[in-house]
C-alpha cells in the first residue's frame, strides 16, 4: 500500500454537548477507493465536513497530503487538491449544466487569482476563454452530460445533476475526491453506471473517498470500508471482512427496519 | 439580440437631444435620471449579482458628490490637537477621480466588515454608514457648510495641452457627460458579468458551499464586487455635484437609495439591461406626469405602476418582457432553453 493521502488524526465534533464524532481515526491510501458507511447519525456527512473545512473539528486534524487542514477555508483545501460532492444541491440550478461547469474551472487556466478583475476589465480573457470552453466540454463529454450542455441545471433529473456535480469536481483537478452519497435516489441502472465512472475516476489518478448507504454498491466498487456508528470507528478493512463482522452486523441490526434491510442487501452480496 | 439591444438604446439616446431640442425642463429631467440610473446599475452589481442589499448604497453616491466637490472647491478645517488641514482648489476632473477612488475605499472597508456576515447584517452594516456619513456632512459645518450646502462647484472643465480647455456649462453638454460615463460603467459590469469574476459571483449567489468546493473565495470575490459599485456609485455622485454645482447632506436622503432599489428590482435585477430600462421608468415616470396630474396623484399612479409592474413580471420588466417573447416564439423554435442560450456552439 502506498503512503497515506489523507490522515483523519483522532478527529472529534462536538455541537455544545452533542458528541456527532467521538473520535475518529483512519487513512485513506493514495489511488485507493475507501467508503465510509454507517446508520444514520453515524456522524458520516459530519466527518466529510471536516474534512472539506465547512466545519472546524473541536479535536484532532485532517492532514491531505502532508499539510494539515486545521484553520483552512473550504475554497483554500480545493485548491490543496481536495475537492468534494454534495448529497443533495450539486448544482448552481439557474445556470446551463455547461456554464456549471465554467464556475467549476474558476481556479484553471493560470494562477490569475490577483489579476482577476484586471484580466476581466482588459480583453486578456479571449484566449483563456476559448481554453476553458474546451475544457468544460472535454469535461461534461466524459461523465456523459454532452447533450445536456444547453439546459438549466435544476432542471435536470436528479441523477445527471449528481453527474454535473461530479464534473463540478473534477474541474478543480482534485488529486482526492470526496463523494456525498452519489447514488442515493439512483435507480439500478443509473447506480451501475456511477460505479463505472468512480473507477474510471480512479483510473486518472483520483482517490476516491464515498459516504454512502446502498450496501450492495458500496460493496462492490470499494477497495477498503470504514464503519462508523455513534460517532465512532467500529470497524475497517476489506469488504469480504467487512460483511462478516460481528460489531457491524449488530450496530446495523440494533437500527430501525430501514438499516435492517441495508444489512440484508449487505448479506445477500455476500452470499452472491 | 441581447447585444444588440444596448447598442440601439445608447443610439436613441444620443439622438433624443435632436429629437426633443434642448428645452432644459426635459434635459434636466434626463440628466439627473441618468446619473441615477449609473447609481442603479453599481447597486445592481452587488444586489443582482452577488444578492446583498446594500441599502446604505447612497452613502458612495455622497461621498463621491462631497469628495469631489471638496478637492474643487478647496478647504481648510481644523482636525483637532491644533493642527489644520488646508486644501488649493483643483480641477474637477481630478475630484472626479478622487471620487471614485475615496468611494472605492469606502466600499472596500463596508465589504470587508460586513461580508464575513453577511445578508441581514449587510443590510443593517451599510444603512448604519450612510446614516453616519450623512450626520458627519450635517455637522462637520467647517468643512461641509452643514446644511447650508457647497455652493459655487465648479463645472467640468476638460483641458488638453495646446489646444486650450472646454468647459462643461451646458445642460446639452452635461447630458452627454453622463450618457458616456454611464455607457463606460454598463461595458465595464458587462465585461465583469461575463467574465470568470461573473460566474464566481453568480456561483456564490445561486450555491455559496458548492461555489466555496470548487475554490471560490467568498469574501474577496464580494469585497472586489463591493469596491467596483462602490466606486460607480461615487463616479455618479460627482457627476451630480459638477452638475448642479451645489449639495447639501440631502444628498444622503435614504429615499434615494429606495429609488435606486425601485430602478433596479423593477427592471430586473441580475440583468445588463434592467437597471436602464428601470432607471429610464421610474426616473421619467415623475415628469411624464407632472402636466397631466396633481402632485399628490402623481405619487398614487407611481406606486400603481411600480405594484403592477411587480405583480405582473415579479422579476422586473427585463427578464419578463425576455420571457414574453420567448413563449411567443416557442411553437416555432422549439427548445427555447437551447435557442437563446446557445452556450455550446462551436
Amino acid at each position: 500500500m502506498s503512503a497515506a493521502i489523507l490522515s483523519v488524526a483522532h478527529v472529534g465534533v462536538r455541537f455544545g454537548g452533542l458528541v456527532a464524532i467521538a473520535d475518529l481515526h483512519f487513512d485513506v491510501a493514495q489511488g485507493e477507493i475507501v467508503s465510509l458507511i454507517g446508520p444514520n447519525g453515524a456522524g458520516k456527512t459530519t466527518a466529510f465536513n471536516v474534512m472539506t473545512g465547512f466545519l472546524k473539528p473541536s479535536q484532532g486534524e485532517v492532514r491531505f497530503r502532508g499539510t494539515s487542514l486545521t484553520g483552512l477555508q473550504p475554497h483554500e483545501i480545493t485548491r490543496l487538491g481536495l475537492s468534494r460532492t454534495f448529497q443533495r444541491t450539486s448544482v448552481f440550478p439557474d445556470d446551463t449544466v455547461f456554464e456549471n461547469v465554467m464556475i467549476g474551472l474558476h481556479r484553471q487556466g493560470g494562477g490569475m487569482s490577483r489579476t482577476l478583475l484586471l484580466d476581466a476589465l482588459l480583453a486578456r480573457t479571449r484566449a483563456s476563454e476559448r481554453a476553458l470552453r474546451e475544457r468544460a466540454e472535454a469535461l461534461l463529454d466524459w461523465v456523459g452530460l454532452a447533450g445536456r450542455a444547453g439546459e438549466k441545471a435544476g432542471a435536470l433529473a436528479y441523477g445527471e445533476q449528481r453527474l454535473v456535480g461530479v464534473a463540478l469536481a473534477l474541474a478543480t483537478e482534485p488529486a482526492m475526491l470526496l463523494l456525498d452519497e452519489p447514488v442515493s435516489g439512483m435507480n439500478a441502472s443509473e447506480t451501475r453506471i456511477f460505479v463505472r465512472l468512480i473507477r474510471q475516476i480512479r483510473e486518472r489518478g483520483i482517490t476516491v473517498l464515498l459516504v454512502e448507504h446502498d450496501m450492495p454498491m458500496v460493496m462492490e466498487v470499494s477497495d477498503r470500508i470504514v464503519v462508523l456508528n455513534h460517532g465512532r470507528l467500529i470497524a475497517e478493512g476489506r469488504p469480504e471482512a467487512i460483511r462478516s463482522d460481528p460489531a457491524v452486523i449488530e450496530a446495523y441490526l440494533g437500527q430501525g427496519s430501514a438499516a435492517r434491510r441495508a444489512a440484508a442487501g449487505a448479506r445477500e452480496v455476500a452470499h452472491a | 439580440m441581447t447585444r444588440l439591444l444596448p447598442v440601439l438604446l445608447l443610439a436613441a439616446l444620443a439622438a433624443l437631444p435632436l429629437a426633443l431640442g434642448t428645452e432644459p425642463y426635459l434635459l434636466n429631467a434626463l440628466i439627473t435620471t441618468g446619473i441615477l440610473t449609473i447609481g442603479a446599475m453599481s447597486l445592481n452589481l452587488l444586489l443582482g449579482y452577488t444578492g446583498q442589499l446594500s441599502l446604505g448604497h447612497i452613502a458612495f453616491f455622497g461621498i463621491g458628490a462631497y469628495v469631489s466637490a471638496l478637492t474643487s472647491l478647496g478647504f481648510d478645517v481644523e482636525i483637532g490637537f491644533g493642527y489644520r488641514v488646508a486644501h488649493e482648489p483643483w480641477p474637477a476632473a481630478t475630484g472626479f477621480l478622487l471620487a471614485v477612488a475615496a468611494a472605492g475605499a469606502c466600499g472596500w472597508l463596508i465589504g470587508r466588515l460586513s461580508f464575513r456576515v453577511r445578508g441581514a447584517y449587510f443590510v443593517i452594516v451599510t444603512i448604519s454608514f450612510a446614516e453616519v456619513v450623512r450626520l458627519v456632512a450635517l455637522n462637520w459645518v467647517e468643512l461641509t457648510q452643514g446644511p447650508l450646502a457647497l455652493t459655487g462647484i465648479p463645472a467640468f472643465t476638460f483641458g488638453l495641452p495646446g489646444l486650450g480647455s472646454w468647459t462643461l456649462r451646458t445642460k446639452l453638454q452635461n447630458y452627454y457627460l453622463v450618457l458616456g460615463v454611464g455607457t463606460l460603467c454598463y461595458a465595464l459590469i458587462a465585461r465583469m458579468v461575463r467574465s470568470r469574476f461573473g460566474r464566481a459571483m453568480r456561483g456564490l449567489k445561486e450555491n455559496e458551499p458548492l461555489a466555496l468546493s470548487v475554490g471560490i473565495n467568498a469574501t474577496r470575490t464580494l469585497t472586489v464586487a463591493a469596491v467596483v459599485s462602490a466606486a460607480m456609485a461615487g463616479a455618479a455622485g460627482s457627476l451630480y455635484a459638477h452638475y448642479l454645482r451645489i449639495i447639501d447632506p440631502d444628498v444622503f436622503l435614504f429615499a434615494t437609495t429606495v429609488t435606486m432599489v425601485i430602478m433596479v428590482v423593477g427592471g430586473g435585477k441580475g440583468t445588463l439591461m434592467g437597471p436602464v430600462v428601470g432607471g429610464l421608468i421610474f426616473g421619467l415616470l415623475p415628469v411624464a406626469l407632472r402636466p397631466v396630474m396633481a402632485p399628490e396623484a402623481q405619487w398614487i399612479v407611481y406606486g400603481i405602476v411600480l405594484i403592477l409592474i411587480l405583480f405582473l413580471m415579479p422579476r422586473g420588466i427585463v427578464p419578463g418582457a425576455a420571457a414574453l417573447l420567448a413563449r411567443g416564439r416557442a411553437p416555432r423554435a422549439g427548445n427555447t432553453i437551447l435557442k437563446s442560450r446557445p452556450a455550446v456552439q462551436r
